[in-house]
């Protein structure tokens, strides 16, 4: 071991590697500064764990000591467009990897494309998540805004029975587009009777934390947006080849975690409940 | 540490980038992952009684795994990164399993 | 083996002998001098001395509220401050030493400045991250200044549910939200350092020959990043809960408000450590340098420090023994606690076996490692007596634990990081200080410390609760003493306030390597640095701490 670095050398330094426009300075190569740049994405993702996780100790504890209701107040939540977002964020890691591999084999007309459709699958997760919310809200399923948990287990016994006969396809539209009927909302007494109710509390915790976890996680996906937006810029300035990939693929990283996020939620928040069957 | 020694060699020696996966890998793995999708709900359905949360996060981790090894290239990483995951996921089991350890143990009086 | 380094000696002699050319040495320092050029500097030389600026201001703030509680705590009667003003004054105490001080003090600015240098490389891996820190945490201040012209925040620095999240008046969340910003300053500090470590070592640089103050940092690193993130969730959440009345920890809608407890102290514990492990480290380089002789057992030492890392976040409940925690959850902390005090004291053990026949000198710097090793051991003891659950129920909430863990915290913590100050003050600025002044300093500090904490480790076995105003007449004798210490301590943290800036500009222009130390700082950088550190690569030893070729080298130069 004694032999290791007998020349001091400033060659190497200046040399070999120091041409490459997106190496900086302090970098003795491209490698050393990929090398970096991913390890540094990764270190994120720990703490993106961590933070993720803290909410997920949270839930983990509550649903210990609110089983019940938090099955009941997760039946409330619509499992078809669950799937639908999965199936949807899913794919969209698909693209965000292959447009990794265009960048590695040095195809910039393919980055743009798939980031493209990464980007409008991601804006698509999130129209879905728009009108499963307005749902919530008109349901009043949100906290502090108009939680009424007895208002909203009628409307949604209501609605399972209106649609019980419908063929799948009409029921999906009319996630989207579907009118409901008029209801008097309910009054202040009633809201304040349902508050004071340990179910309607317990569920309550169950829509906190969905709202936080969910919240969150679209945060996450919004900041995803204009990641890709500063890496399509570039790419489409060709910065990105075989030698140099580095910001697709951490790029790449993040939305991968942000889909692992979601691959969690879904089953803990929207599946939790399905056993008990639709109306329940 | 000789893995960190070699990762850090590794670093300033200059190796050439990892070869791009192959479309079937990526592929596969899509598939793999709308399947186990499917399960899962289907699995949610029934009733397992107290086997209901297991199951479904053990296909959840199945499903994670699948992403982190084929879509995050995890499975020809330096062993850095899987000490890197690995960490994360410990650490954020000692903030469980820890957390629980009261819980789960509150009636427990010891008289 | 040894002929080889002397060679190796020779060439770098040789590349600094080349380079000491009489035109006026660009460093660090004077090679850009706009204001632009220090406040968008990307060097992390620069970004440390920032910082310096940035804790030192913060040290001066949460000195003058501690100086108010001390004050009140001078008669058993609360005439000089109401309760009110009173909880509000030790609030913003503890939420400055702590978030604003203590966590970047020695990272940030010490670590910014010399784990580069130290391992051998231009920069820390994400220049532009690091400065971005530094922003963040300006802003995180920002905030915290902005909760306290608001009128200030009565919670204490742990913001326990439901206090913060429902009854407290005051400005609970503009508080909350400079911790939480200034958590993602910590985490990207943190970030940057374990990239460079793992991916910037020098050639030749493995890890068993880096510094153990590297080593230490590492180990801080790992905590920032494992254990800030929770704290800024669990700080989201408690927002959650007060903006929006929901309840998540408040017992009346059917919340825990236990479960903040886990989750504050799943890092607030950790915490502790990235306070003290950098001063660790600190104390390892100063004690080998000092007794010119290798550190005694440096791999068991660096390897402790990333124990103290892993232990410390399995530990946390003791914070909450008397909380109606479980009965078996306490004893199981209550024991894992125990085992935290090993590598500290494989550490300090360590220290006085490196000491053993090492030709000690006095300089300055050793002298607050000498405070340093005697406050934090009776730290770490006393920590001993809090784990002990039947022990804790008494003591809990006491003065006891307040003496605790400040003579850890101010002792060990701000001993550490003054003995860096001073150590590696002439690394950084160029020149020296008074020493003379320095060592009454260190003296100041070590005897006003213990006359303003040692009686309130017997105030708190007396029973004195912390966090109250007002107290029975006859604990009096012992808080005037307190009091009476503390005044002496802030005479010895003022004094360097004055020479150090003194010398600044007027001090002695320092050497290369006043101290005789192995360390590349020293070997292979001129005192103030050049703007990238080296000319050349830095050779790279077997032994960090080899004083045989110094030695050797010495005796060179001498002929
Ligand atoms: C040998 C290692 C240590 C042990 C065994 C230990 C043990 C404890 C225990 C059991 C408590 C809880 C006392 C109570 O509230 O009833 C405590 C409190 C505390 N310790 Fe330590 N400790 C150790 C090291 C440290 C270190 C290194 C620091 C800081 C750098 C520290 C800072 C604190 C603080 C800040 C508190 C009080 C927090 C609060 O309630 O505001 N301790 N310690
Ligand atoms: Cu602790």
């Amino acid at each position: 071991m004694s032999a290791t670095n007998t020349k001091s050398d400033t060659a190497q330094s200046h040399d070999n590697h120091g041409h490459h426009p997106s190496l900086a300075h302090h970098f003795v190569s491209l490698e050393q500064q990929h090398e970096a740049n991913i390890l540094g994405m990764w270190m994120f993702l720990v703490t993106e764990v961590l933070f993720f996780g803290g909410l997920f100790t949270a839930y983990t504890v509550y649903r210990l000591k609110f089983n019940t209701m938090f099955q009941e107040a997760s039946n409330q939540l619509d499992i078809t467009l669950g799937c639908l977002n999965t199936v949807v964020l899913i794919l969209s890691s698909l693209t965000m990897a292959m447009a990794v591999r265009s960048a590695q084999i040095g195809k910039t007309k393919q980055i743009l494309n798939y980031l493209g459709a990464t980007a409008i699958l991601g804006l698509m997760f999130l129209g879905v998540k728009y009108f499963e919310w307005k749902h919530d809200f008109e349901i009043h399923l949100v906290p502090k805004a108009n939680f009424c948990w007895d208002y909203a287990k009628e409307r949604r016994k209501e609605a399972d029975h209106h649609e019980k006969d419908k063929p799948f396809v009409s029921k999906l539209i009319g996630k989207f587009v579907g009118h409901h009927e008029e209801h008097a909302p309910p009054s202040a007494a009633e809201i304040a009777k349902d508050h004071k109710n340990p179910e309607s509390q317990q569920a309550r915790i169950f829509f906190v934390l969905y709202f936080a976890m969910t919240g969150i996680h679209a945060l996450h996906m919004i900041i995803g947006f204009g990641l890709i937006a500063a890496v399509a810029y570039w790419a489409s300035r060709g910065t990105y080849g075989p030698e140099y990939y580095t910001p697709v693929e951490v790029l790449g990283l993040y939305w991968h975690f942000v889909d692992i996020v979601w691959i969690f939620l879904f089953p803990l928040l929207y599946l939790l409940g399905a056993h008990l069957g639709a109306g329940h | 540490m000789s893995a960190h020694n070699s990762a850090n060699v590794e670093a300033h020696a200059g190796h050439p980038h990892h070869e791009p996966a192959s479309l079937v890998v990526y592929f596969s793995t899509f598939s793999a992952l709308m399947i186990l999708t499917i399960l899962t709900i289907w699995a949610g359905m029934q009733d397992f009684g107290a086997l209901n949360t297991p199951i479904a996060l053990g296909i959840a981790s199945f499903k994670a795994v699948l992403v982190v090894l084929f879509f995050m290239h995890v499975l020809h990483s330096s062993t850095l990164t899987k000490l890197t995951i690995f960490a994360s996921m410990y650490f954020l089991g000692i903030l469980m399993v820890f957390t629980l350890a009261d819980y789960l143990s509150r009636g427990w009086t010891g008289q | 083996m040894s002929a080889i380094n002397l060679d190796r000696r020779v060439v770098g002699e040789a590349a600094s002998t080349h380079e000491a050319t009489p035109k006026p040495a660009t460093n660090y320092l004077n090679h850009e001098t706009t204001i632009a050029s220090w406040l968008l500097t990307l060097d992390h030389k620069r970004i440390g001395l920032l910082y310096l600026v940035g804790i030192s201001l913060m040290f001066v703030l949460g000195g003058a509220f501690a100086g108010l509680i001390r004050l009140e705590l001078m008669t058993p009667k609360g005439d000089l401050l109401t309760g009110d003003v009173y909880n509000k004054s030790f609030t913003a105490h503890g939420v400055v030493m702590i978030f604003l001080f203590l966590i970047p003090s020695i990272p940030a600015v010490l670590g910014n400045f010399l784990l580069p240098i130290m391992i051998g490389t231009k920069d820390v891996a994400f220049p532009r991250l690091n400065l971005l820190s530094f922003y963040v945490y300006a802003a995180g201040g920002v905030f915290l200044a902005l909760a306290l012209l608001l009128g200030g925040v009565d919670t204490g620095w742990t913001f326990y549910t439901p206090l913060s999240s429902t009854y407290a008046n005051g400005n609970v969340m503009v508080a909350a939200l400079g911790v939480f910003v200034i958590g993602f300053s910590s985490i990207l500090t943190g970030l940057n350092f374990v990239v460079t470590i793992h991916r910037m070592r020098a050639p030749g640089m493995t890890w068993f020959r880096m510094p153990l103050f590297v080593w230490a940092m590492y180990a801080t690193s790992l905590i920032q990043i494992l254990g800030t993130p929770v704290v800024a969730i669990t700080i989201a959440l408690v927002g959650f809960e007060r903006f929006l009345g929901v309840g998540i920890f408040d017992p009346r809608l059917g919340g825990d408000p236990i479960l903040f407890q886990h989750l504050f102290w799943f890092y607030s514990h950790p915490a502790v450590y990235i306070m003290i492990l950098p001063s660790l480290g600190v104390a390892s380089e100063l004690v080998s340098t000092f007794s010119r002789k290798g550190v005694f057992g440096y791999h068991i030492i660096a390897c402790s420090s990333i124990a103290i890392a892993i232990f410390g976040f399995v530990v946390w409940a003791h914070h909450m023994f008397t909380s109606g925690l479980s009965q078996y959850a306490a004893m199981v902390f209550s024991v894992l606690t125990f085992s935290v005090a090993i590598p500290s004291g494989i550490k300090v053990f360590s220290w006085l076996a490196t000491m053993y026949k090492g030709s000690v000198s006095l300089a300055s710097p050793m002298i607050f490692f000498f405070g340093f090793i005697g406050l934090f051991t009776i730290g770490g003891m006393t920590g001993l007596f809090l784990s002990t659950l039947g022990t804790d129920i008494h003591l809990h909430d006491t003065y006891f634990v307040v003496a605790h863990f400040h003579y850890i915290m101010v002792g060990g913590a701000i001993m550490g990081f003054m003995g860096g100050i001073h150590y590696w003050w002439p690394k950084i600025t160029g020149r020296m200080y008074n020493e003379t002044l320095a060592k009454i300093s260190a003296a100041l500090i070590f005897v006003g410390f213990n006359f303003t904490f040692f009686p309130q480790f017997f105030l708190g076995y007396m029973g004195m609760p912390r966090r109250y105003h007002e107290y029975p007449e006859e604990l009096q004798v012992l808080n005037v003493l307190s009091t009476v210490g503390a005044s002496v301590l802030a005479i010895g943290y003022l004094t360097p306030g004055i020479y150090l800036p003194f010398s600044f500009f007027f001090g002695k222009k320092a050497p290369k390597n006043p101290w005789g130390a192995t360390t590349l700082e020293w070997t292979e950088c001129e005192s103030p640095p050049s703007p990238h550190n080296f000319d050349h690569n830095p050779p790279v030893y077997d032994h960090v701490y080899d004083y045989s070729t110094l030695n050797k080298e010495a005796a060179v130069v001498s002929h």
